[in-house]
Formats: structure tokens, sequence, C-alpha cells
């Protein structure tokens, strides 16, 4: 079943430390790493031919602290290459198939970790999100996918994509599992600057604790639906998510509409932003250090690009050569710049309309999951399916999908996004979602 | 999509395959004939989607950007042994390159 479905790069095992008791919250838990996230000892492709026979010296901290709590490893899951995609398609080890619909797509780009959760393969998996990598995949399978607020989850030992925007998400059957894996891997780590200490955040509770907010009660809390997130979106989408938003209210949740119009140009500026950190991020592979290496004799310039060229499929070369022409002299202005206005009034505009409701609701994807190469010779539509996850990365905000129920037999995802490390209600609310 | 940003600034997003084959220089990918065509087409849709970027307001950014230090102070790193092991070629523990000229 799962070398049908193509689910794992490679299939070895890190045994779960022997901790017991509180320190072991995760004691006989299975874990799929995706493939970006390095593993000591255990080669890490990042889906691409350039990497196919890295191995790292070292393991991310996600990794070192949930086998620490008793995890054990069972796998290298596949990606889209570097995780750049929607679909899973773009890894050089090739697609992965949805366990609901092998058809379909998983999403992506941590479609092999969602898949590895639906199709029994783990109990819990690691995605990585930069604009919807966790839940896209969620939802697509039918699962659950916790985006954590940028800082609250250590990226050292991720291959850096775009490092402004990427965070470490846990995907897991149910909320009160994905929450008890992020419980286990949030916190500061001395090794990524970035991380945060939530004594140190106005607002946030350092004692949080996410597995014990999926309680379920959402008696008063009010839920704002922003009009532009389910505009364009299918209606057997919309209709299934406008159900999901319905049992909440009857559970006591208060729904509101709300406004959020820089999300229309969400889109543009993720990709702009993305690509532009990708151009320089991956610049790093030239074949010297570590990764593929031509044959080629030529000097340095040749030989790197040649390199580069063998190594990279063909959506990280579009996305590097996009960043590059992006910051190139007379665009930088253009398309950057403009990319970081729009960030900046995306995050104003979330703010605003966190002083008015709790969380804000949407479908995760406007689409239900594409068919096996439906997108790939089309990347302007496959960005556009990023249209209401990326909002949420250029804000640095937590965000979760949820199962909202089926249509067509497809999984669709309810998608909750909270203020900046209010981890504690989107997992609530969440939790009442699948309660119905 | 190609009615919202539509262009007529003269720097437009139409891409030709000279452009690609610059960008790719200066991004050190080769590039064959056939991906240096199919990436001037795909750019031209996707660099006319950005285009709707022109919309967006000048924004005033506050970013929340903390300085981050600790102590230095000497750590363990990795051995030249762990360093080197993923290189293709290395030479009395340096990694070798390619040639220079």
């Amino acid at each position: 079943m799962a070398a049908d479905l193509n689910i794992f790069i490679t299939e070895e095992t890190i045994e779960g430390g022997d901790a017991e008791g509180d320190d072991a919250p995760l004691a006989d838990v299975t874990l799929a790493v995706k493939d970006n996230i390095s593993t000591a000892g255990i080669r890490t492709t990042c889906g691409s031919e350039m990497l196919a026979d890295y191995v790292p010296p070292y393991s991310a901290t996600v990794v070192d602290r949930l086998t620490e709590a008793g995890a054990t490893v069972v796998g290298k899951t596949n990606m889209d290459q570097f995780g750049m995609g929607t679909t899973t398609e773009t890894s050089a080890f090739g697609p992965t198939r949805n366990p609901v619909d092998t058809d379909r797509v998983p999403g992506g780009s941590s479609g092999g970790s969602a898949a590895a959760v639906a199709a029994g393969e783990a109990d819990i998996a690691l995605g990585s999100d930069t604009g919807g990598s966790v839940r896209c995949p969620a939802a697509f399978c039918g699962v659950v996918g916790i985006k954590p607020t940028y800082g609250l989850v250590s990226r050292y030992g991720l291959v850096a994509y775009a490092n402004s925007l990427e965070q470490i998400g846990p995907i897991a059957g149910t909320v009160e599992e994905a929450a008890a894996a992020l419980d286990v891997m949030a916190g500061p780590d001395p090794n990524d600057g970035t991380t945060r200490d939530l004594s140190e955040v106005e607002g946030a509770d350092p004692d949080a604790s996410y597995a014990a907010a999926a309680d379920g009660d959402v008696e008063g809390m009010t839920v704002g639906v922003p009009t532009e997130l389910f505009e364009g979106a299918d209606e057997r989408v919309v209709e299934t998510v406008e159900d999901a938003l319905a049992d909440l209210e009857a559970q006591g949740a208060e729904t509101t509409e709300i406004s959020l119009p820089s999300v229309e140009h969400a889109v543009q500026a993720y990709y702009v932003i993305a690509m532009a950190e990708a151009s320089s991020n991956l610049a790093r592979f030239d074949g010297v250090r570590y990764g593929h290496r031509s044959e080629s004799d030529g000097n340095w310039n040749e030989s790197f690009a040649e390199t580069r060229d063998e190594g990279f499929g063909a959506e990280v070369k579009r996305r590097i050569l996009l960043g590059t022409y992006a910051l190139s002299a007379g665009y930088h202005d253009k398309y950057y710049e403009k990319a970081q206005d729009a960030r900046a009034w995306v995050r104003r505009d979330f703010e605003d309309a966190f002083d008015d409701v709790d969380v804000i609701a949407s479908p995760t994807m406007p689409v239900l999951p594409f068919e096996l190469g439906e997108s790939l010779d089309d990347p302007l539509r496959m960005y556009l399916a990023d249209a209401n996850t990326t909002p949420v990365n250029l804000a640095n905000l937590p965000a979760v999908s949820v199962p909202a129920g089926e249509a067509d037999g497809l999984p669709v995802g309810l998608q909750l996004v909270g203020p900046k490390f209010d981890e504690e209600t989107i997992v609530r609310a969440a939790s009442a979602v699948e309660d119905e | 999509m190609s009615d919202t940003a539509a262009s007529d600034d003269g720097d437009g997003p139409a891409v030709d395959a000279e452009e690609v084959r610059h960008v790719a220089e200066l991004a050190r990918v080769r590039l064959d004939d056939d991906e240096v065509d199919e990436f001037a087409a795909q750019f031209g849709d996707i660099l006319e989607y950005f285009e709707a970027l022109d919309e967006v307001p000048e924004t005033e950014r506050e970013e929340e950007l903390v300085n981050v230090m600790r102590p230095d102070e000497i750590e363990e790193g990795l051995s030249q042994e762990a360093a080197l092991r993923n290189a293709d070629e290395t030479e009395d523990g340096f990694f070798v390159g390619p040639k220079v000229s």
C-alpha cells in the first residue's frame, strides 16, 4: 500500500528516547519527518536530485525534541522539491498519491507527511509551511495540520527555502494529537535566533498547553468570516465550510462577517518574497561542500551552472530565476519593495480584525484536491490555489487546517487563524469543528 | 487574471528569451533552449500577475525586530571529518572546488 502511494523517500528508524512519565508524552508514537528536516545519519534529500545522497551530520532541533519525548521516527516523507509546490508532484522521487483517492494529489509541499498520517503509516508527521505547505496537504488528505506562529518553533536543521515565512508544523489525525506534538516542539532554541521566549512576549502564555486547549469549548468565541477568502472558491468547498461554521454556531460560537481587503494581493506578495529569498538561499548549492556535483571540467561559474542545471527540477529553477529577476537592478522597487508593502498591509489588516474577533475562519484551499498532472504545466494556476493560506505566513500568524467534511467524497479543510502566539484559541476552535 | 494587471509602462511583463538567459546567467543556472522558451512564455504570465502589486498602497512598516546576541564563547562544532563527509572531492582536509578561471 505505502509503496504505491510513494509516501516515503527513505524508510529508516530513529528510536525514541527512554524518557519516562511526564517527560515521555509521545511514548509509542510514530513520527514521519518531511525530507527537508535534517536527521543525523539519515539522508535528507529535499525531494531533489541535488541532495539525493546528502547525509546531515546533525538533527533538527524539532527531531531531537520529539524523539527525546519518546516518538520513534519511521521515515522521511516525500515532498515538492525544496518545498516548492502545492501538489507533491515536483519531487525528483515521483509524486505521492492521495490515500483518500489515489488518482489525486495529496497537496503540497508536505504531501508525503499528510499522506503518511492519512494512510496510517505514522501517528504524527512533520511538515514545513512557507505559504501553506502544512495546511494544504492536511486539507487535501483529510487530516489536521498546524502552522505555528513565526518564532514559536525552531527552524534549526530545516533546509531553508524562504526564512522569513516558514515554520515547521505538526500533522496528525486529531487536533489533540497535533497539539501534543506542538507542545513538545515549541520553545526557544539557542541555535535559532528567530525563536522567541514566550515569557518575554507581551500577551503570550509561556505555560500554555496546546493539547489541553483541545477541549471543544467555543461558547462565546467570536469567529470572523472574511468574504474575500470565500470569493472564487469552489461552491462545494464553500458549502462544506459553511456547514462546519453553522456547527460551531450551534455550539455557542458567534460568527461575524469581516473584510480583509489586503489579502487580494497576498499571493503575489508571497511569491515575490518567497522567490527572492529562495534565489538567495539556494545559492549555497554549488556542488562543492555537499550535494550533487556535475562532471563539468569548466571553470567555477560553468561548473556551478551545470551542477545546478542537473540538480534542480523545473519548479526550483523557475523560482530561483524569478527571484533573481525580482531582485535585479530596475525591478527591485517594482516587485520586492511593493511586496514588502503588501506584507505590512496584510499584517495590519489581520491585527485590526483581531480587535473584534477571536479567530478567523475560511476554506483552507479554495479547490478540491487536484487530479495528478492537472496543474503541472500551468504554474500560475498552482500558485493561485494558495490564496487562502499565504496571507497567514505574510502576517507570521498561527493557523490550523481541520477537516470540515467531504464534498463529492473528497476532504475539505477549514482554516482557523489566530492572533500571534495564540495557538490555544485556534486549537480550541478546531477541536470543536472535529467534534461534529 | 490577465485583466487585473494590464501594464503599459514600457518595462511591462513581456519577457524574451534573451532576458531569461541573462537572469539564468546571474543565477548560475544553465538552461537548455527548450527551457529558455518555456520559461520566457511562463514568466510573461507570472510577472503580469505580479504587476497587481502596483495597486498596493505604500504602507508604514513597523518591523518587530530585536537584536539577538549570545556570549562570544567557544562551543563544540562539527569535526573536520564530519564537515567534509558530504563533499564530492576533498584533499588534505580541504574541499576541492572547480578551477577558478
